[in-house]
């Protein structure tokens, strides 16, 4: 379960972003996303790598380089999780997850097996009628990725969507997203501040530095999936910890050189 | 219930007497300004009799009852004549200020250029507005009806403008995501994000149009074309008759009241599942 397995899915590059104020949010960025990937974007705030995310989903476009997909890719091939559940608070459950099959002109009764499957999913069947006001944290992220998820996209893009949550719920969504990674193998993108997650998760890291955010280094995670509770605690995830940790302090460090006061 | 009241028996001290704070302050909401409000009319009632005040001056409170009941026929039919105007205008303002805030949201240009006239409207005194409207506008119905209609719109217009506007910016990248259409938009993201805002306009509107359609009357009725409570009003001050004057006033400020319950309710029942404003009213 190495990196490197699945054909190209996107690649970006020399991708650069600078936004109107002037500030370069990236600067020549070279990203090989390939299919069946769990790649983690880690790095310091203010590393970019929320804007890559925004270039990929399109919402944004990028001030030079480009976006290379393999085959067709519309946005219904995109999932996208924010850092916030970004519930509608007026919807239940149910028709939160339904959403974007509405948008796309899909009936209720005709969206209820796929809301229904992926609801159970995510673990939160017997759930439809409550409105998001009543989950907690948790369980609002889950109606989040089950919405994400209802169109069976491609690529699911996703904002630090856990970085709210306390670490009990974190370690449990944590697990359930790997769970629901492995059965369907579609493509991840992540983007993290935490080392820790990020080894968990992915089997590529990619360590961005800041100021201009850029693709500091690459790491493979080479450890066997499925990863549970054990390899949260083995030897072997220290030792990645401590590497990709090294690596981070590399890329942070690269930024307090000679540019660092430069605004 | 009796759960509840078991564990009250086993609290200590602090939590006892915050609890006792609660209740009575419960009980203190209700009973304070029923208790005042009865001491005001004893205290006027009072005044009345030590001060030998004639009542086509100042009636007793009794008085101003009976003449409620002995007028009734003719002072609730001069209310009718009122809510009619009071409904009328609240059902255009909402269709109108709905209508133009949505108008308003399809381009911030078109926002930018007729925003301005809406201010206008809203700032110049109705009363000084009257006189043109009775020139151009024959139909006494519509008279009254633009005049009420011109004080209460803009409170919904402007909050609804507000709450289009004010749309979470993640939900509207996702619904960019999905490829929602404009109307798509409208329908399942910025007006349901509009309705708390709309909402509180619509309850500032109630009682707007309410004193738009008395002041239309109050200034009509001076010519003698009305046939509302406030022409009553008038009419009870020309002839000295104090009693209905204040009766008529009871039964204005009780419509208002009305009014603002009514849509208070609508309000909550409408939000009550998610919304933070009705949260904090059930506790």
């Amino acid at each position: 379960m190495a990196s490197g397995e699945g054909p190209m899915l996107l690649a970006l590059r020399s991708v650069g972003k600078v936004f109107s104020n002037g500030v370069t949010a990236l600067s020549d960025v070279d990203l090989t996303i390939r299919e069946g990937d769990f790649l983690s974007l880690l790095g310091p705030s203010g590393c970019g790598k929320s804007t890559a995310l925004r270039l990929i989903a399109g919402l944004s476009t990028p001030t030079s380089g480009v976006l290379d997909w393999r085959g067709s890719i519309d946005r219904s091939n995109i999932g996208f999780v924010f850092q916030e559940p970004t519930l509608l608070p007026w919807a239940d459950v149910f028709d939160n997850v339904w959403l974007p099959l509405r948008l796309k002109g899909v009936s209720r009764a005709k969206a209820a097996p796929a809301v229904t499957e992926m609801l159970e999913r995510v673990h939160l069947t017997g759930f439809e009628n409550a409105v998001p006001r009543e989950l907690s944290g948790g369980m609002k992220m889950r109606v989040s990725i089950a919405r994400a998820m209802v169109t069976k996209p491609r690529i699911l893009l996703m904002d630090e969507p856990f970085a709210a949550l306390d670490e009990i719920t974190r370690f449990k969504l944590n697990n359930d997203l790997l769970e629901l990674w492995q059965d369907e193998r579609f493509t991840v993108v992540f983007v993290t501040h935490s080392v820790f997650e990020s080894v968990f998760l992915s089997n590529r890291v990619v360590v961005m530095a800041a100021r201009p955010g850029r693709v500091h280094a690459e790491l493979a995670i080479d450890a066997p999936y499925p990863r549970d509770e054990a390899f949260r605690t083995s030897p072997d995830y220290a030792a990645l910890c401590r590497q990709a940790s090294d690596v981070l302090v590399g890329a942070i460090n690269s930024t307090a050189g000679p540019h660092h006061d430069g605004h | 219930m009796t759960a509840i009241e078991e564990t009250v028996l086993k609290l200590d001290p602090e939590e006892a007497r915050r609890v006792r704070q609660e209740r009575l302050e419960r009980i203190g909401r209700w009973v304070l300004p029923l208790a005042i409000m009865i001491l005001a009319i004893w205290l006027w009632d009072r005044v009345c009799v030590w001060n030998e005040i004639p009542k086509y001056i100042l009636p007793r409170p009794g008085v101003v009852l009976q003449t409620l009941y002995d007028d009734a026929g003719l002072l609730f039919s001069s209310l009718l004549v009122t809510l009619r105007i009071t409904f009328l205008s609240l059902l255009l303002a909402v269709i109108g200020g709905v209508g133009l805030a949505v108008l308003f949201a399809q381009s911030k240009w078109v926002e930018m250029s007729f925003f301005p006239f809406a201010i206008v409207l809203q700032v110049t005194p109705i009363v000084a507005i009257f006189p043109l409207i009775n020139i151009y506008v024959d139909n006494q119905t519509v008279k009254l009806l633009l005049c009420a209609w011109i004080v209460a719109f803009f409170p919904i217009l402007s909050n609804t403008t507000l709450g289009l506007n004010s749309v979470d910016r993640n939900l509207r990248d996702l619904f960019k995501l999905n490829g929602a259409t404009r109307w798509q938009q409208l329908r399942y993201l910025r007006l349901p994000a509009a309705m708390p805002y709309f909402l509180g306009g619509l309850k500032i509107a109630g009682g707007l149009s309410l004193i738009g359609a008395v002041v239309a009357e109050f200034v009509a009725g001076a010519q003698g074309q009305s046939s509302g409570l406030a022409s009553r009003i008038i009419e009870a001050g020309y002839r000295l008759n104090a009693p209905r004057l204040f009766a008529a006033l009871i039964l204005i400020s009780l419509t208002g009241i009305l009014i603002f319950l009514v849509l208070s309710l609508v309000s909550h029942l409408i939000l009550r599942r998610w919304h933070e404003s009705a949260l904090k009213q059930e506790r």
